[in-house]
C-alpha cells in the first residue's frame, strides 16, 4: 500500500497571540498533527510575502500565517497588514497557477489553543486533498 | 594565422575585442548602444568589434571559427527563448572572457518572460490559431523542420519556458535596465577599458533603490484607490504611490536617475530587485499591500479589504513584469 502524503507544512507564528496559543495548545495536551513546523516571528506583520514564496519553493506544500485578532495586535496594525498581504499574494499565486488554498492566514489568540489545534487539522486535511505542491521543481 | 599571433604580440597596445548579440528581445538594447552618442567613438578607439549582428554583416561561422576566449568582452542582450539563442548564448561563453548579461531581459528575463505564464501550446494558439486578425485555415504553426520540393527547410526549436541568461549559461556581469542607460553603459564600457571590474556576478548599479534618485517629495503613505496614471486630474509634486499610482521604485535598483518619474510615469522595475532582495515582486506585493487601506484598517470588514486588494488586477503583470523568470516563482503551473 502507497503510504499517505504528509504535507509539509510552515508556520510563522506571532510572538504575542498566535505563537503562545500554540504553546497553550502543547500544555494543554491538545492532540493536532505533526505537520506543521512553527517559526515565530515578532509580528505577523514581520512576515513577508517573500518568505512565504521561499517557504512554498523550498518545498513546503502549505503555509500558515497566524497573527493576533484585530485590535489585538501588539504593534497595532501588523496583523491588517498581512491580511492584505496574504490575499494580494494568494491573487498572484491563482494567476500562477498554484493553489491560492496553499496559504492560509489566521487570527489566533494567546487562549486559543484548541483553535491552534483545529486550524493545523484542517490545513491538513485540506492539503492532503490538494497533493504535493506543484512549484517545488527548479526549472 | 601569422596576423593573429603579431596581434597579440602587440599585448598591450591590442584592442579590447568586443561582440554584441540579441537573443529574444525588442532591439531596445541595441539602441541603447547607439544612444551613447558620440562616445561610439571613444568606444571605437580603444575597440574591435568582432561581432554584431544588428550593425554589422558577421555571420554565425565566423564566431564559431574563433579561437575560445578570443572575444574580451561580450555584451549579451534577450532572454532565451529558442534553441538558436540558446546555441548562441552557449557559443559566445565559449568564446568570451567576460560575458555581460545586457538589459533587463538577459538579466532577468525581461517583458518577452512573461510568456512563461503559458507555454508552446498556448503561445501558438493565440499566435497563430485563435487571433481574430489571423487566417490560417490550414492550422499551421511553426515546426522544426518541413520538406519542401527544393529540400527540408528548418527553424529553431520554441522552448516551453524562457529563461534569463544566467539559466542558460555562466555570466560573469549583469547590467540590468530597459534599456540600461548610456551613463551606465558608460561606466561598463570605462570599467572594462580601465580593467576596474567589480567581482564576477556583481550588478553593474548602484546599491540604492529608484526612490533614493526620484525627485517626488516623499512623505507618510495610505491609499485607498488603485489608479491609473490617466486616472490622475493633475500629478503632484510628491511621490507616485501616495497618489495612488501602483510605481515600483521603493523594490526596484536604481542607477537610472528615475528618468520615467522625470516624465511623470511610475516605475515598472526594469532595474530588477534591490541588493539583496530575493524577488523583486513579492516584497513590491508586501509594500503595496501595506499602505492599501491603511486609514481606517481596523473597521474594514474582510469583504472591504478583499475589495481593496482586487483592484490590483494583474499582480503577475505589475510586479514581475521585468522579471518573470528568475522570480522564486517562475512559471505558472500549468494543468496537464
Amino acid at each position: 500500500m502507497a503510504k499517505e502524503f504528509e504535507p509539509n507544512i510552515i508556520g510563522f507564528l506571532c510572538n504575542w497571540c498566535s505563537y503562545a496559543g500554540a504553546d497553550l495548545a502543547g500544555t494543554s495536551r491538545i492532540k493536532y498533527p505533526p505537520n506543521i513546523k512553527s517559526i515565530r516571528v515578532m509580528c505577523s506583520g514581520r512576515v513577508d510575502t517573500v518568505f512565504v514564496l521561499e517557504a512554498l519553493k523550498k518545498g513546503a506544500d502549505g503555509v500558515l500565517i497566524a497573527g493576533c485578532h484585530p485590535g489585538d495586535c501588539h504593534y497595532q496594525s501588523g496583523n491588517y497588514k498581512t491580511n492584505r498581504r496574504i490575499k494580494l499574494l494568494k491573487k498572484f499565486l491563482g494567476e500562477m497557477g498554484v493553489e491560492p488554498a496553499r496559504v492560509r492566514f489566521e487570527y489566533i489568540s494567546a487562549s486559543e489553543g484548541q483553535k491552534f489545534a483545529q486550524v493545523v487539522t484542517e490545513f491538513v486535511n485540506e492539503l492532503k486533498k490538494l497533493g504535493p505542491s506543484p512549484i517545488k521543481v527548479e526549472v | 594565422m601569422v596576423k593573429e599571433k603579431k596581434k597579440s604580440e602587440a599585448g598591450k597596445n591590442k584592442k579590447l575585442q568586443l561582440a554584441f548579440y540579441w537573443a529574444a528581445s525588442c532591439g531596445g538594447c541595441e539602441i541603447a548602444v547607439l544612444d551613447i552618442d558620440e562616445k561610439i567613438l571613444d568606444v571605437v578607439a580603444i575597440a574591435d568589434i568582432l561581432f554584431w549582428p544588428v550593425a554589422m554583416d558577421f555571420k554565425y561561422k565566423d564566431v564559431e571559427a574563433m579561437k575560445d576566449k578570443h572575444i574580451d568582452v561580450c555584451f549579451f542582450n534577450g532572454s532565451i527563448r529558442t534553441s538558436e539563442q540558446e546555441h548562441m548564448a552557449k557559443l559566445l561563453r565559449k568564446k568570451s572572457k567576460v560575458l555581460v548579461a545586457f538589459g533587463s531581459c538577459a538579466v532577468a528575463g525581461g517583458i518577452p518572460g512573461l510568456a512563461n505564464i503559458a507555454n508552446r501550446e498556448e503561445v501558438f494558439k493565440v499566435s497563430y490559431l485563435d487571433n481574430p486578425s489571423t487566417d490560417n485555415p490550414k492550422k499551421v504553426v511553426p515546426k522544426t523542420s518541413v520538406k519542401v520540393k527544393e529540400g527540408t527547410l528548418t527553424l529553431p526549436e520554441f522552448h516551453d519556458t524562457v529563461k534569463s541568461l544566467d539559466q542558460t549559461v555562466d555570466v560573469d556581469y549583469y547590467l540590468p535596465g530597459c534599456p540600461p542607460t548610456p551613463d551606465q553603459i558608460m561606466t561598463a564600457v570605462g570599467a572594462i577599458a580601465e580593467n576596474k571590474l567589480p567581482p564576477k556576478g556583481s550588478v553593474i548599479g548602484p546599491l540604492k533603490s529608484v526612490c533614493d534618485e526620484c525627485r517626488f517629495e516623499k512623505s507618510e503613505k495610505k491609499i485607498t484607490k488603485i489608479k491609473r496614471i490617466y486616472e490622475l486630474d493633475k500629478i503632484e509634486d510628491k511621490c507616485l504611490l501616495e497618489q495612488g499610482v501602483i510605481c515600483l521604485g521603493p523594490a526596484t535598483r536604481g542607477g537610472c536617475d528615475a528618468r520615467c518619474l522625470d516624465a511623470n510615469m511610475p516605475c515598472t522595475g526594469c532595474g530588477g530587485p534591490t541588493p539583496n532582495s530575493l524577488d523583486q515582486g513579492a516584497k513590491m506585493m508586501s509594500a503595496l499591500a501595506s499602505i492599501l487601506g491603511l486609514e481606517g484598517e481596523e473597521k474594514m470588514s474582510d469583504e472591504d479589504v478583499q475589495k481593496l486588494i482586487d483592484q490590483v488586477v494583474d499582480p503577475v503583470g505589475t510586479f514581475y513584469k521585468y522579471g518573470l523568470p528568475t522570480a522564486l516563482i517562475n512559471r505558472k503551473v500549468m494543468k496537464k
